[in-house]
């Protein structure tokens, strides 16, 4: 086992653990903080498979802003904020049954891979990738349509919120 | 590679060296070097934090005229060491209703969102933590932490002032990391990289502070707004909601939130330093005369950004101590309506500019930089004056107040 | 590179610690006798009138939206900023569009009233 296999060990385990806080527990405030906690868990993976600039947007972008989103919208609901109520359903075990079979299926698709169980090539020395992802990104035989269309992606966002938190008064 | 150039190096070679000898696999041995490297980091930035709150006061006090603590040791210098004792032995109370694991989880994130941004202050050119590649951005993701250390700390009290300032407090922290996270984007097209190595040293011909003045007092306020220090300090605007988000937090926790707010100042001084007032480095090419060489040695070089550091502590504090708080909405909207869109106009001036420019010698290269952050600045204060004189127009003719001095003075 | 983020994984941990260590010997050194006057909320000396509930003011959740995007925008902007030194004038010419788009984006929502008031 080495190094970076355990440590992917615990990083794993934290966002699964923290995913299941996140559905399971009773109080919507905590169930948005492990969800925190499962994004820096990925944030760290990014981060092992040498993914420097990823890992920093997670961070920036997804726990600076969309949990703080997040939290905004739980609070502005009511200020009980728990879960009143059983958890299950009366009839639960036949979604589970569904979900444990997809996963088996999911799981014997990934183990028949040929790629599965081999370690990723060293990234070669001297590759500067968040450059390189610049040039990506401005190239015109590479990514800079895709740029632009960002922007106007993130221009809808803006007007659909816009829209949306007016309360459609007009 | 003798200990006075290369300390960090010659240690941790030396180390890896006698840990190897005891048989140590190699993992391991590079495992140790970092955690007694990151202690050493951590130890002189908690001293660091001592020092400033004997420093603030002593500061606050002269800006009022006033001499400051100056009983405890000479100078009053033992007086931090008093408070952090008192601060220890007070009782911890946790508020009836709090939300215990989050109560305790408030201060606690926000001084570790400052302390890792120690790991890649640049000291000097040999001494610092980790020379990231996107360090320009883990500055800004420790922003985030920190705004999340609020929210916690605020919710958590069961206090509905602390939940009141810890929204004020975190809608003016997201408001304001976007004009701070487009400023800083200047440096890193000045100097074609995200790493602060790699900006320090690219400013040993010119500071970016004169390339760029615009972008420094954007970053300036964006700072000054980022800590929640005065004239933004909403959070804890005392005579308003009485200390905001840690009405409730006593003793240590209280001390952890107020040194966190401390040494979060100071590192942004010193990344105003890094950023802006070239760091460690920045002599104008001086350390290449033969006379000045010592500058170039690890340690002057250490004492020079710290000097640096302090002075953008200084700035900081001044401006806390002099200026009255804004409200709530005249500082949202001047973020949204005046902040962001000047840091826009001013990255896209230095983007174009830096193209155009580029040709030129040195000199024409810089004249046109600050020329062109001089005319922008320009236009600014005319529209703005102009929006001045037209709101002031419109108040004169509305207010009770002139139709009434008119009267008397008749 | 590994060695950067096993380092910043490590730091993190150690500025985890280091408030936990003053907390701790806090509990340990400290009086603590609780008593209901002392755990009631504060407000300003008197007793708490109400519910502990403030009417959060949905203007907030407006401003963390407008952010959000704006956040997204600046991310996307940092790739941008490191390749305009090899590149043509062009691109810059590609990054002003990008902002230039977003800009939009903003006067739109200041003309609408999205950005009064707090």
């Amino acid at each position: 086992m080495t190094v970076d296999q355990i440590i992917f060990i615990l990083c794993a385990a934290l966002i699964l653990g923290s995913a299941l806080m996140v559905v399971t527990t009773g109080k919507l405030i905590h169930a948005a903080l492990w969800l925190v906690a499962a994004l820096f868990g990925v944030a760290i993976l990014y981060a092992i498979l040498q993914a420097g600039f990823l890992a920093v947007v997670q961070v920036v972008v997804y726990i600076g802003a969309i949990a703080i989103l997040f939290i905004f919208a739980v609070m502005l609901t009511r200020r009980e904020m728990l879960d009143k109520g059983a958890q299950t359903r009366s009839n639960w075990w036949l979604p589970a049954l569904l979900g444990l079979l997809i996963l088996t299926g999911l799981v014997f698709l990934i183990i028949g891979q040929p790629a599965f169980g081999r370690t990723a090539a060293e990234m070669p020395l001297g590759v500067d990738t968040l450059r390189n992802l610049g040039m990506a990104l401005v190239s015109q035989n590479a990514f800079v349509l895709p740029f632009e269309v960002a922007s106007i992606l993130l221009l809808a966002a803006l007007v659909g919120a816009v829209f949306v938190a007016s309360g459609n008064n007009e | 590679m003798i200990f006075l150039n290369d300390p960090i190096n010659f240690i941790a070679g030396w180390m890896r060296g006698l840990l190897t000898g005891w048989g140590l696999p190699e993992g391991l041995t590079t495992v140790i070097i970092y955690v007694i490297g990151i202690t050493v980091l951590i130890v002189f930035a908690m001293v660091l934090d001592i020092l400033l709150v004997w420093v603030e006061r002593k500061v606050v006090a002269r800006f009022q005229d006033r001499i400051g603590p100056n009983r405890i040791g000479p100078f009053g210098l033992i007086q931090p060491f008093a408070d952090i004792i008192k601060l220890i032995i007070k009782e911890d109370l946790t508020p009836a209703g709090a939300d215990k694991l989050l109560y305790n989880l408030g201060p606690v994130l926000a001084i570790a969102s400052v302390i890792i941004l120690w790991a890649i202050l640049p000291l000097s050119e040999k001494i610092f933590g980790v020379d990231l590649n996107v360090a320009v951005l883990y500055l800004v993701a420790a922003g985030a932490l920190g705004t999340l250390s609020i929210i916690v700390g605020g919710w958590a009290s069961n206090n509905k002032y602390a939940l009141l300032g810890a929204f004020r407090m975190v809608a003016n922290m997201i408001a304001y990391e976007i004009p701070m996270v487009v400023v800083l984007l200047i440096p890193t097209i000045l100097a074609d990289t995200m790493s602060v190595q790699g900006i320090t040293q690219a400013q040993s011909g010119m500071w970016f502070a004169i390339l760029s003045p615009l972008g420094l007092i954007i970053f300036l306020i964006s700072a000054i707004a980022e800590l929640g220090r005065s004239p933004f300090d909403l959070n804890e605007a005392e005579s308003e909601i009485v200390a905001g988000f840690h009405i409730e937090y006593s003793g240590m926790k209280f001390g952890l939130f107020y040194a966190g707010e401390l040494l979060h100042a100071f590192t942004f001084g010193g990344f105003m330093a890094v950023l802006f007032f070239g760091g460690y480095g920045g002599f104008f090419g001086l350390e290449k005369i033969g006379f000045f060489s010592w500058l170039d040695n690890p340690f002057v070089q250490a004492l020079v950004f710290l000097a640096k550091a302090m002075f953008g502590y200084w700035v900081i504090m001044w401006i806390k101590y002099s200026m009255p708080r804004i409200r709530i909405d005249h500082m949202l909207a001047f973020n949204w309506k005046f902040l962001t869109p000047l840091a826009l106009v001013v990255l896209v001036n230095t983007a174009v500019l830096s193209k155009v420019l580029a040709g030129l010698p040195a000199w024409g290269y810089v004249l046109g930089m600050f020329l062109s952050n001089i005319v922008i600045g320009f236009i600014t204060v005319e529209i703005l004056r102009a929006y001045g004189r037209k709101q002031h127009k419109v108040e004169s003719k509305l207010s009770p107040q002139n139709t009434q001095n008119q009267e008397q003075a008749v | 590179m590994q060695n950067e983020w096993l380092y910043i994984g490590i730091f993190l941990v150690f500025g985890l610690i280091v408030p936990i260590v003053p907390l701790v010997f806090s509990r340990l050194v400290a009086p603590r006798k609780p008593n209901p006057i002392k755990q009631s909320t504060y407000e300003c000396g008197v007793e708490t009138v109400g519910d502990t509930w403030v009417q959060f003011k949905a203007q907030y959740y407006v401003f963390a939206l407008v952010f959000l995007i704006f956040d997204v925008e600046t991310v996307f902007l940092f790739p941008w900023a490191l390749s305009l030194k090899q590149m043509p004038l062009f691109v810059v010419l590609e990054g002003v569009l990008f902002i230039g788009i977003l800009v939009a984006g903003l006067v739109y929502a200041w003309r609408k009233g999205m950005l009064e008031w707090a």
